[in-house]
């Protein structure tokens, strides 16, 4: 009688005391999954913005011309010589021929951009016997025909808020009802450096710039990481020196990443005297800041390898050197690729240290080797979010979403690389 | 084994990669990041025309720019730096102390700082005397005239009559911007000057005047914005009370949703900017250092094509970025000074 009168009162009817607790529990899963819940949608949201803006910068505008190569424009000697904007414009006058105004010429021919004439001397070099000839051929249109064409100009507004005038909209309608205008997809984002002409500008100067900047870092960082991570772990004695050594590489990890680009202006520019704006320069700059990241990653993945491998090992009589290499290691190595894959992508977004090497520069030319000038894709970034030009709102937006795609790889990479050859002990 | 052959690999690609200390074959160009948006499309221009590599350039600021140009002769240090203002003595001494004996100034042409505001809101019609009112951080007392107070006033109506009654609000350069100091001198200290206790301070004490006129609010009326221009424009858009300082390209590129404010009567235009009637302009440099002309190549293309007059020209490939040109005579002068090297006078 007694004991289940006491039953029904302390476990089976819940208590005062119990639902309160029960509520917190709730309260306090409620509030995590908010947590994740907004976390989720700031991403969602910087996403969707980035995405938006950027998915147009992967179509351009093209505009056809009839190019008339006429054999007195090549007498020169030289084929680079012929002046090349002229036929351009040629080809613009005898598609209207009714333009006859200074003034207005100068708005007509604004509708190519430069990059047309830059096109034909490719063409007329690589096969002079077209001199002569009338071609049909697509050039890039200007950049603000383009933003038109995507919408991002309104043809509403009065003429003077606009720029694109309402002589260069009848001209742009009429080439489209003549199919001469069309949006095609935009190769020479992936093609070309650097340029101050929003539709000539192009991503591959920057993603090779970042390439070799992170070979480098990769080349340095990870053998110097791993062989100081095992040392430490496995062979160093533990006395003060060690101890010291250790809080020093965990402060490193810490320090903001501009300190070391002034360390590498001080020693590999002025002191060294290598190449300022170069790959080489900013490939161990990063190599400095992810140093410690790797040197803590392959530690602590060494520290998870349990001791009975190492007792086993050398109870069979291997050497401590033959123990490293050949058991312990090997065992590491997953966590160490994850710690450093972690370290590169890092290095991949970084820009302040470069700021003070030089690399935040207009470069045009894409890099051939290290010590040639680069930029990388987050300069590259702050670069045209910098400029003037309208038509560059949507380049950053695409290379924003050219270095997410590098940075989600990377990590991707990480996690498979973590769950193929991690082992549970 | 594994980790042998990971170290060789790492091991190989350094020796692969080695570097290759030649000397520079390109132009390296530091300095203003005014200038920056010109000097790129000539050097990008000049790098696809003349089978060159195109020049090398960085915005650094034009301080910061002339710290690089000075630190000595050799292919380790710029070529040209890039300025919006003029040369400081001090910074000619320095050039002078580590052997940088000869630079070619070259004046490129102008920009003018705009105050600019949403096109939905009401185009402003202000004077320097307003702008140094609104934005100073130690104003004349009105009630008192001769003592300066800190600055009372909270909408651009309680600073003239005539104006608006909306809250004092101005995104602007941070002090590191060459844009904030041309706009300092070129309209806060105009503005003061219209008092004259302010303008007998600068024969008497000319530090105090300095402070005075050069000393923008911090209570939060203006904002510094970054050295962002495109950020401005953006943050006007989404707030038509606030107005924005920048140069003149930006509003050139962002005419369909910014409008210039009027100063002293003149509108920002290209052609009241170019005859010096918009009192908010400043001149553009480049210097070259007459040592590297000769041993950088291309540097002399780079020159020629920089001082054409279809770079720099009224109808040239610059004025349609947004810079303003040089009067003729003044282009034909730099352009022969360019061609015949001829160095400026070092104080």
């Amino acid at each position: 009688m007694n004991s289940t009168e006491s039953n029904n009162s302390n476990i089976l009817a819940p208590t005062k005391r119990l639902r309160q607790r029960y509520r917190a529990e709730k309260w306090f899963k409620r509030l995590g999954l908010s947590a994740i819940a907004l976390s989720l949608a700031f991403i969602a949201f910087l996403f969707f913005t980035i995405f938006s803006d950027g998915y147009t910068a992967f179509r351009q505008t093209y505009i056809q011309l009839d190019v008339h190569f006429t054999a007195e424009e090549f007498a020169q000697e030289k084929l680079a010589n012929a002046d090349y904007p002229g036929l351009v414009k040629e080809a613009m006058s005898t598609m209207f021929p009714e333009v006859t105004g200074r003034q207005e010429k100068r708005q007509l021919y604004s509708l190519i951009s430069p990059a047309a004439a830059y096109k034909l001397q490719e063409m007329v070099e690589a096969n002079p016997k077209i001199i002569g000839t009338t071609q049909k051929v697509w050039v890039l249109a200007d950049d603000d025909v383009d933003m038109l064409m995507k919408g991002k100009i309104d043809r509403n507004l009065v003429e003077s808020n606009r720029r694109i005038s309402d002589n260069q909209l009848a001209w742009i309608d009429s080439m489209i009802e003549e199919q001469r205008l069309e949006k095609r997809f935009n190769k020479t984002f992936f093609t070309t450096g650097d340029s101050r002409e929003p539709e000539l500008a192009g991503i591959l100067g920057a993603a090779k710039g970042s390439f070799l900047t992170l070979l480098i870092t990769l080349s340095l960082s990870f053998p110097i990481g791993v062989a100081s991570a095992v040392y430490l772990e496995e062979f160093a004695p533990e006395n003060k020196w060690t101890d010291l050594i250790e809080i020093n590489i965990n402060n490193l990890a810490a320090v903001p990443s501009i300190i070391f680009g002034l360390l590498g202006l001080a020693i590999f520019i002025n002191f060294w005297g290598f190449p300022r704006s170069t790959p080489l320069v900013g490939g161990l700059v990063l190599t400095l800041m992810t140093l410690p990241t790797i040197i803590i990653a392959g530690r602590a993945s060494l520290k998870s390898v349990p001791p009975s491998i190492r007792e086993a090992a050398l109870g069979v009589g291997a050497s401590k050197m033959q123990t490293v290499t050949h058991h312990v290691l090997p065992l590491a190595m997953p966590g160490m690729l994850t710690g450093t894959i972690i370290g590169m992508a890092q290095a991949l977004g970084e820009t302040a240290p470069l700021l003070m090497i030089g690399m935040v520069a207009f470069i045009v030319d894409v890099p051939a080797g290290i010590t040639d000038p680069s930029a990388v894709l987050p300069v590259q970034i702050y670069l045209w979010a910098d400029s003037p030009e309208r038509g560059f709102t949507e380049k950053t937006a695409a290379a924003i979403m050219i270095l997410l795609t590098f940075l989600i790889a990377m990590n991707s990479l990480a996690v498979f690389l973590r769950k193929k050859f991690e082992i549970k002990w | 084994m594994k980790v042998k052959s990971i170290l060789a690999a790492g091991a190989l690609t350094l020796a692969l990669t080695a570097p290759a200390m030649a000397a520079r074959d390109y132009i390296s160009i530091v300095g203003s990041s005014t200038v920056y948006p010109f000097a790129t499309v000539v050097a990008e221009q000049f790098g696809k025309t003349s089978g060159s590599k195109t020049p090398k350039i960085e915005s650094t600021g034009s301080g910061g720019g002339f710290k690089l140009f000075c630190g000595g002769v050799g292919v380790n240090f710029a070529d040209i730096t890039n300025a919006s203002r003029a040369i400081k003595s001090t910074e000619m001494k320095t050039c002078a102390d580590n052997g940088v004996a000869d630079i070619i100034e070259v004046k490129i042409g102008y920009d003018g700082i705009v105050l600019a505001n949403s096109k939905d809101a009401k185009l402003l019609e202000l004077t320097r005397k307003d702008i140094f009112l609104a934005l100073a951080k130690d104003v004349p007392d009105p009630a008192n005239p001769g003592k300066l107070i800190a600055n009372p006033y909270k909408t651009w109506k309680e600073v003239n009559s005539s104006l608006p009654d909306t809250k004092i609000e101005v995104l602007g350069p941070p002090p590191t911007s060459g844009t904030r100091d041309a706009f300092v001198e070129l309209a806060m200290e105009n503005g003061a000057k219209s008092f004259d206790f302010i303008k007998d301070m600068k024969a008497t004490d000319k530090k105090e005047y300095k402070k005075i006129c050069h000393t923008v609010r911090e209570d939060g009326a203006y904002v510094e914005a970054g050295e962002n221009d495109n950020l401005i424009v953006q943050k006007l858009q989404a707030n038509p009370n606030a107005l924005g300082i920048f140069g003149f390209s930006f509003l050139d590129q962002n005419a369909d949703v910014v409008q210039g404010s009027i100063i002293e009567g003149k509108e920002p235009t290209f052609e009241g900017i170019a005859e010096g009637a918009y009192p908010v302009s400043r001149p553009l440099f480049f210097y070259v250092k007459k040592a590297h002309v000769d041993v950088i190549p291309g540097m002399k293309g780079y020159l020629t094509e920089f001082t054409s007059e279809k770079a720099w020209g009224e109808d040239g490939y610059l004025a349609d970025k947004g810079m303003i040109p040089m009067p003729k005579e003044e282009r034909k002068m730099f352009s022969e000074n360019v061609a015949s090297l001829k160095t400026m006078e070092m104080k």
